[in-house]
């Protein structure tokens, strides 16, 4: 598996430059950090199991959403660390949460109240630009439904973050390594053969692995995944779950995950159980 | 990046949004085509105006003038020499014009205009608009012997037929053919007892005028020769022909004011020797005589000196000079009490503005449509924005900046915009290049004839295609296919990420 990612590929050690981030209000940008193929620092092989220092944590963040008059508490005061390289389980019944955690901690949502910090700094409360940048280059999301661009071809739609990320004339000057890099991880996922399909042309474990391969592009320092084998059939979920299972192992690639399945969870180092917006003691 | 991969995407899968480039489309295409024909015909209407008035006209205020033409031309020489390229005086004073029809006389209003017939081509397109092929190289107001137009030359039927085909016997036969017919059967007095057999002492020459006390012989002379504008004594058919109430060879009886207050009425003979045809009512009823015969008839002429008194000087430039600068250059010097100096512009200058004004109130209007087209890109981008809800939330997921997706849209009514006005243009070019055919097409398919080649004179619809306004055209539709998307491109970006994933 080695050949699967350009060089050392350490998903937790590229550092983290908050005060870019912070200071991001312009989209002007440079590269992404890992997807032009530059070497991170090598990786500190960490055992599972062993105590690792915490990479993403939400600290006693509530949130709720308003219908009309009324508030709905999704969350209430939850607590929860994420250390590096670790597989984590969210796991709990439909609307206890869960999926609103995992936004949070992915900033696509900002908590009412509490924090959410990343390799020690806090982001809950950066500009909208500098939680784009975060966004685009320090994590990598799926999504139940995929949610890959239709127009776009599988090989396009794992380049996206890397358009996204870097200017046009950025983008242009790097393509070439841009399009391997990209190519490389579809062969990573297993879909090398479907480079230049559209995603209405793949099946559901086929569009799962090139919405992976998006997420890991950027070599993202965690992956952040919402019920990533829910409208898969069981083999296919188990496949999918495999393939998480070895970047987690094999690259030390952080995973978030959340799902209602016990059973899938059940691959993950440790599993949190939500239940009506609290964390359940283990 | 994303931004021009999206927008080409959407552009070539989105057929819905092609409905807004056919409108943007159409409107270019509108205003293409409009403007194109507003300005070929503005343009046809000026060439006739400058036919008939010079770059610069030099008048006097008083119907008597002012004399000396000469010495004023030496004068206008001596201030502005160098940008003059010739001149010739003028005599303009109003007039009726009176012919036989059968055995009735018609009278007409007329302006009567003496001419310099050797100068007077030199300052106008006058020759362009006679019937008669000589007299358009040099006019001399002699009676031809045939060979007028059968047909408008300016614009020959395509078919080849002729539609004026009373001119075949214009010119001396007709003038003899109706001598014949109106001569006198009494025999003149004394010319039973001259011997028939001797030699003829006749020594009047044709196209001369008669000398003292030899009868005047319509047969073989004429008066002074007069040019007649052609809607004077002609009417149009309703198949196409035109019909002539006289020919060139007729005379005609000219009243016109004496000099001195008050003008005395007063008149003279004249043969119309051709006609003068712009197809602008106002010039063709006019009346052209040669200049020193209407000076003599109306006594302007002083007898110790030959020296006679002109209404106007007309004056034309040499290419490209500024005509308002040499007009002022001129007004500075001539005392502007005595001395009204203006450009052919100046004098057509309510026609000319109320075009103007046309055009721009056409254009407005017109530019509506495009803005209407506008409003069908909002609708539909509108419409574009609910769909892609999902996408625009992966794209944010993925760490698409707000002004990042907000550029996919405007990039999108952007390349619409280009698009559209883009087939626009070349389809209004098209449209220009073959209006004629088109108009043909059209005439025949609802049975009406647009474009009638003998009512406006032209062979073709004219058409000038303006480059600064088909640039502005197509800037403005651009313009407005961005401007209807700012509002959807704005939504777009302000929608929440986590809703906008979850949108079903």
């Amino acid at each position: 598996m080695n050949d699967l990612t350009s060089g050392p590929t350490p998903h937790f050690s590229g550092r983290v430059h908050f005060a870019e981030l912070a200071a991001a209000t312009a989209p002007s940008r440079t590269a992404p950090a890992g997807i032009d193929g530059r070497a991170r620092p090598s990786a500190r092989s960490l055992r599972p199991f062993e105590a690792r220092p915490t990479l993403l944590g939400a600290h006693a963040v509530s949130k709720s959403y308003r219908k009309g008059q009324l508030r709905i508490p999704v969350l209430e005061n939850v607590d929860l660390t994420v250390g590096q390289g670790e597989f984590l389980a969210v796991i709990g019944p439909s609307g206890c949460g869960k999926s609103t955690l995992l936004h949070l901690l992915a900033t696509l949502d900002v908590p009412d109240s509490g924090e959410v910090s990343f390799e020690g700094n806090r982001i809950d409360n950066l500009a909208g630009a500098g939680r784009d940048i975060l966004r685009n280059r320090y994590f990598g999301m799926i999504f139940q439904a995929y949610h890959l661009l239709p127009e776009l071809t599988t090989h396009e739609n794992v380049l996206a973050p890397a358009m996204i990320g870097a200017s046009t004339l950025g983008y242009l000057r790097r393509r070439r390594q841009y399009r391997e890099r990209a190519t490389k991880m579809l062969h990573l996922v297993g879909l090398g053969h479907r480079l230049k399909h559209k995603p209405r042309e793949l099946s559901g474990g086929e569009m799962q692995r090139t919405a992976i391969a998006r997420a890991l592009v950027a070599q993202p320092h965690v992956l952040l995944a919402d019920e990533p084998t829910g409208n898969l059939d069981k083999a296919t979920g188990n496949e999918i779950m495999a393939l998480l299972g070895r970047l987690n192992r094999e690259q030390n690639l952080t995973i978030v995950m959340v799902t209602h399945d016990r059973e899938i969870a059940a691959a993950a180092d440790r599993t949190v159980t939500l239940a009506d917006g609290r964390v359940l003691a283990a | 990046m994303y931004k021009i991969l999206l927008c080409w995407r959407y552009l070539r899968t989105r057929y819905i949004a092609l409905v807004s480039i056919v409108s943007v489309m159409l409107g270019v295409a509108t205003m293409i085509v409009v403007n194109a024909v507003m300005e070929g015909f503005t343009h046809e209407m000026q060439d006739r105006i400058h036919g008939i008035l010079s770059d610069i006209v030099f008048e006097s205020g008083s119907l008597d003038g002012i004399p000396d033409a000469e010495g004023h031309m030496r004068e206008i020489r001596k201030v502005a020499g160098q940008y003059i390229a010739g001149m010739s005086p003028t005599v303009h004073v109003p007039a009726m014009l009176s012919f036989k029809v059968g055995s009735q006389y018609v009278n007409k209003q007329i302006t009567l205009i003496g001419v310099d017939e050797a100068t007077y081509a030199s300052v106008s397109d006058f020759g362009r608009f006679l019937q008669h092929p000589e007299n358009r190289k040099q006019l001399d107001f002699k009676l031809k012997d045939g060979g007028y137009d059968m047909v408008n030359h300016e614009a020959p039927p395509s078919d080849g037929k002729v539609t004026r085909p009373q001119m075949a016997v214009a010119g001396w036969p007709w003038r003899r053919q109706k001598a014949r017919f109106s001569r006198p059967v009494v025999a003149p007095e004394g010319s039973l007892d001259r011997n028939p057999f001797a030699p003829k002492t006749d020594a009047t020459s044709a196209n001369g005028s008669t000398p003292e006390g030899e009868v005047f012989d319509p047969a073989t002379q004429q008066h002074d020769g007069c040019v007649l504008g052609i809607a004077l004594v002609s009417y149009h058919n309703h198949d196409g022909t035109d019909s002539f109430l006289a020919l060139p060879g007729d005379d005609v009886e000219v009243t016109y004011p004496s000099a001195g207050t008050p003008p005395k009425p007063l008149s003279a003979k004249f043969t119309v020797v051709d006609f003068y045809e712009t197809t602008i009512n106002e010039y063709d009823s006019i009346v052209f005589v040669p200049i020193r015969k209407l000076q003599e008839l109306r006594g302007t002429i002083n007898p110790a000196t030959g020296v006679a008194a002109f209404n106007s000087i007309q004056i034309s430039l040499k290419p490209g000079t500024d005509l308002n600068m040499v007009r002022d250059l001129l007004r500075a010097h001539f005392s502007p009490q005595i001395y009204l100096i203006n450009t052919w512009r100046d004098k057509q200058g309510p026609l000319l503005s109320a075009v103007q004004i046309e055009t721009a109130v056409l254009n407005l209007l017109l530019f509506m449509i495009i803005a209407v087209a506008g409003f069908g890109i909002l609708a539909i981008f509108l419409m574009i924005v609910v769909e892609k809800t999902r996408d625009i939330g992966i794209l944010k997921s993925l760490g698409a900046t707000g002004s990042g997706i907000m550029g996919i849209f405007l990039g999108y009514g952007l390349s619409l915009g280009i698009v559209g006005a883009g087939m626009g243009l070349v389809i209004g070019l098209l449209f220009v290049r073959h209006i004629t055919e088109i108009a043909d097409f059209l005439g025949r398919l609802i049975g009406l004839e647009l474009f009638n080649q003998s009512v406006y004179g032209i062979p073709n619809i004219p058409t000038i295609v303006e480059w600064p306004t088909v640039a502005w055209i197509i800037f403005g539709a651009i313009l407005i296919a961005v401007l209807a998307s700012i509002l959807p491109a704005w939504r777009a970006a302000r929608l929440h990420p986590v809703e906008a994933l979850r949108y079903e």
